[in-house]
């Protein structure tokens, strides 16, 4: 009985959360290439709760006794992939600021030769 | 009237003199604007020692989209008319150009596609691609209310109306094609197709690698989904004042 609570509840609230990724997405708060990591997790684990004999079965391949314990695995795994993830992400990000801001530092430079006008004194 | 050509380049040095050429050889005056999206390659000096065309050279990679944008925003800044996106790998070819300009002179359209699909002849692609092209023109015929065939390709033409709203609007990411054809028609555009022959590219590679088509497909088709479910662009919200102010200019011209 508890099992099956347990299980309603993980469906509902995946249920919940891949409606919020989708309107996030709606909203063009997320782009679709982030969310498809999110909602792969979200459909897996929405399966998962809902289909009792995939998830015996996945809890019996890696050794748990009480199943409804493999879905927080599940989690668990997920979480890791999307936080690796944002770690690319922002590593990149990084990167391209870094570029952004050296080419700007040159283009201004260039400027000033080509134009020869003194930009403003900062009084440093 | 004003044309600018765009080609977005990532890494198309080996291709990209040949395609400036064949552009330079019609002889129709169309100015030409190279937006070199990050390349890691001889892109950009290529570019600059063929002396035909403007280039600008992005500080990171933005992914297609963000390229493409960059060109739309050149556009608006230079009073061009007509806008023509053409690739830097050598699949366009240049004299197919005036057959996507035709319906876009004669208004009967805002945004022409040059389709490799409706005429015989010419290079259509993989059969693995060809079946993921069929499966897009599926879905978005079911958005759009009637086919469009190659929402794939990237050979197109947009009048000032559509340059306008792409500047702000255009899907700023690395799949960006077919989702701009929703996007347009569902704001009230009139997107149709022409027939053009396309050759296979010359050099490079593809941005869309085999083994990554099936991530494409699934990003692409959730973008459909989701530019469906956006609300249309309130006009009367986005820079009215500038829109009109264009528009009285093009009038007395």
């Amino acid at each position: 009985m508890i099992f099956d609570r347990l299980l309603i509840v993980a469906a509902l609230s995946s249920l919940a959360f891949l409606l919020l990724v989708l309107e996030l997405i709606r909203r063009r708060r997320l782009d679709e290439g982030y969310a498809l990591l999110w909602l792969v997790c979200g459909l897996l684990f929405l399966g998962f709760s809902i289909w009792r004999k995939a998830l015996d079965y996945l809890a019996g391949i890696v050794g748990i006794y009480y199943p409804p314990a493999a879905l927080l695995l599940l989690l668990i795994i997920g979480l890791f992939m999307v936080m690796i993830q944002f770690s690319v992400v922002i590593t990149r990000q990084r990167h391209q600021i870094k570029s952004l801001t050296q080419r700007l530092a040159l283009l201004e430079e260039e400027q000033k030769q080509v134009f020869k006008v003194s930009l403003p004194d900062d009084g440093r | 009237m004003k044309c600018l050509i765009v080609i977005p380049a990532y890494n198309e040095a080996a291709s990209i003199g040949r395609v400036l050429e064949s552009l330079a050889a019609l002889g129709r005056g169309f100015e030409v604007l190279v937006v070199n999206d990050g390349s890691r390659d001889d892109t950009v000096s290529e570019v600059r020692s063929h002396g035909s065309a403007t280039v600008l050279d992005l500080a990171c990679n933005l992914g297609i989209g963000g390229a493409v944008q960059t060109g739309f925003h050149y556009a608006l800044r230079h009073d061009v008319d007509v806008l023509v996106k053409f690739d830097g790998d050598g699949q366009h070819l240049a004299q197919e150009i005036d057959k996507l300009l035709e319906p876009l002179l004669a208004g009967r359209s805002d945004v022409v596609i040059g389709s490799r699909f409706l005429v015989d002849g010419g290079f259509k692609s993989t059969f693995g691609r060809r079946l993921g092209i069929r499966l897009l023109a599926l879905v978005n015929s079911l958005f759009l209310g009637y086919r469009i065939h190659d929402n794939t390709s990237g050979f197109r033409a947009y009048n000032r109306k559509a340059i306008e709203f792409l500047a702000e609007h255009y899907p700023a990411i690395d799949y960006p094609e077919p989702e701009e054809v929703v996007l347009l028609v569902r704001n009230g555009f009139r997107v149709t197709e022409t027939a053009v022959v396309m050759a296979p590219r010359q050099g490079g590679s593809s941005s869309i690698s085999l083994g990554r088509s099936v991530h494409y497909m699934a990003k692409v088709l959730l973008a459909i989904m989701m530019v469906s479910l956006r609300p249309v662009v309130d006009k009367h919200r986005t820079k009215v004042p500038k829109v009109m102010a264009l528009e009285t200019n093009c009038d007395e011209k």
